[in-house]
């Protein structure tokens, strides 16, 4: 299976994980500073700064795309609870 | 001096600008969390420009009565070109359906925060909406109005209106208050501060980093006039209260350590075993040097001091020992005081010496990460009297916390499937 390696920033934490993972499963278990809220897509609660890498994530669907408009999220912000990593070297931190 | 508000009657701001809420003088807890002595009001307003009307704010939906009433004396239905809800909690949003089905020809506009609340409220009742940002703004013709985005005080959607002719700013709750009294004006009413600053401390301080942002769009403003979605209505210097907004989302006294990272270790322990450990942590994280640590016995303290406290500081460490299979109820105590600060990005971990269970570290660990704190090292149990061994596991913990602190802690790689 592909792997895709995510860096943490806020704790020093890389993770290697399989392609298809959501930022949101290794987060909370690396103990990283990105909170959740609905889980869901809408509260904007988990937006994220992808520091580098920002190509290795599954594009926003409509939803994540318009609430990230909604709140006038900076470019290279995800919502942790949506975005998909793809493979190669990803970067984040919270917002 | 103006007279009481009549029953039914609208008070006037202004030619043309009119308060047309609800007072509720039997109301003695709102909700849940917060206390009135006598009641509170639920403020609407309705400005009057050349090119239509404007109605800012609703009430609690059983006041509508009452708003519709003091409505009708200063403007008609189809007048109403605007409706504006600087807040969609259920205490000013109450009345908009009912207003919205009497006022077909008006246009409402929220924040762009406040888009899925009004699904959540109007279940698609009619969804035509404006969503604004700040620097949007109505035109009435002769009047403009202006919005401020003020996110989270008290929801993520609230907004601020500032009526530039008049330089009046409907501020919804924030420079509100639970205090109804019918001579309205701060200047005729009873004292409320105690309830100005209570609500302060309920409704804003969680937010403080949003009052801060609230405050740099609102003091350049020509203020004349304060009109909030609860309480007194602040036409006697209400520069004053945005002054005291400012003050109360600084700091106390002065922070020595104020370039330091703070770690606080906060323990408890009937025995001594758990106080060991917490020893063990304060000077670990001491010897790394680069942090203020600072050790306290919740037991010989009161819970809103060490709030103060945590408010301030960067990591927070738990100690507790595990009694029938919990933590103890003053750790329990002071964590769920937390709410009303912000804790969210701090660094976290748990501690604490048990007989046969253990249950006590993770579920403060857990709370923790309830409470958005980081908790990036896991905790350390010690059976009964810790060991040296684990007494150096404690003084790693806290070496570690203060590194991390510091910015100064390897980089770790690990594999998804070594993360249980
Ligand atoms: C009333 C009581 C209930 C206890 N319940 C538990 C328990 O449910 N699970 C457990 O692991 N230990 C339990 N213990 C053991 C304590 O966690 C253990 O004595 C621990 O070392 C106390 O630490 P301290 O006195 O240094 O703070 C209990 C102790 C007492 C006195
Ligand atoms: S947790 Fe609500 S948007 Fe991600
Ligand atoms: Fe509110
Ligand atoms: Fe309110």
């Amino acid at each position: 299976m592909p792997k895709a390696k995510v860096t943490f920033q806020d704790v020093g934490v890389t993770v290697t994980v399989p392609a298809g993972t959501r930022l949101i499963e290794v987060s909370e278990k690396v103990g990283a500073g990105i909170t959740y809220g609905c889980r869901e897509g809408e509260c904007c609660t988990c937006l994220t700064r992808i520091v580098s890498g920002h190509e290795h994530l599954a594009p926003p669907s409509v939803l994540e795309d318009q609430v990230l408009k909604d709140n006038l999220a900076p470019r290279h912000h995800r919502l942790a609870c949506q975005a998909q990593v793809l493979g190669g070297e990803i970067v984040v931190k919270p917002a | 001096m103006p007279g009481l508000v009549s029953p039914d009657g609208a008070l006037e701001l202004a030619p043309g600008v009119h308060w047309i809420g609800a007072l509720d003088p039997t109301l003695r807890s709102f909700d849940i969390i917060l206390k009135t002595a006598n009641g509170t009001s639920y403020n609407a307003y309705c400005v009057r420009g050349s090119a239509g009307v404007a109605v800012i704010d609703t009430v609690k939906e059983s006041f509508g009565d009452t708003f519709f009433r003091r409505l009708e004396s200063v403007a008609d239905y189809g007048e109403i070109r605007a409706i504006v809800l600087n807040h969609l909690e259920p205490d000013h949003s109450g009345a908009l359906p009912e207003l919205l089905r009497r006022a077909p020809g008006a246009r409402l506009y929220i924040s762009s925060r406040g888009q899925m609340m009004l699904k959540g409220l109007l279940h698609g009742d009619r969804l035509a909406f404006t969503p604004v940002q700040t620097g949007d703004g109505i035109d009435l013709g002769d009047r403009h109005l202006r919005f401020l985005k003020t996110p989270y005080l008290h929801w993520p959607d609230t907004q601020c209106t500032w009526l530039e002719e008049e330089g009046f700013l409907f501020s919804g709750d924030v420079f509100g208050c639970h205090f109804c009294d019918a001579r309205m004006f701060n200047d005729a009413v009873g004292d409320f501060r105690f309830s100005f600053e209570y609500y302060y401390a309920h409704i804003m301080r969680p937010f403080r980093a949003h009052v801060l942002e609230a405050l740099e769009l609102i003091e350049p403003l020509p203020l004349k006039l304060i009109a909030p979605a609860h309480g007194p209505i602040l036409r006697d210097a209400p520069g004053r209260y945005v002054a005291r907004y400012r003050e109360l989302s600084a700091s106390g006294l002065k922070n020595e350590a104020a370039d330091e990272k703070t770690l606080l270790v906060f323990y408890l322990s009937a025995y001594g075993n758990t106080r060991a450990m917490a020893e063990a942590v304060a000077t670990g994280a001491e010897a790394a040097g680069g942090v203020r640590v600072s050790l306290y016995d919740i037991e010989g303290g009161e819970v809103s001091p060490f709030v103060d406290l945590i408010e301030e500081a960067d990591g927070l460490v738990f100690g507790s020992p595990t009694i029938n299979g919990d933590a103890v109820k003053p750790v329990w105590d002071l964590l769920s005081s937390l709410t009303a600060v912000n804790v969210r990005g701090k660094l976290g971990a748990a501690f604490g010496s048990y007989g046969w269970s253990g249950e006590a570290v993770p579920m403060v660990e857990n709370r923790l990460r309830g409470l958005k704190l980081r908790v990036p090292m896991p905790g350390v149990r010690a059976r009964l009297i810790p060991t040296g061994a684990e007494l150096d596991e404690c003084r790693e913990l806290g070496r570690n916390l203060a590194l991390h602190l510091t910015g100064r802690m390897a980089a770790t790689t690990i594999d998804m499937a070594a993360l249980a």
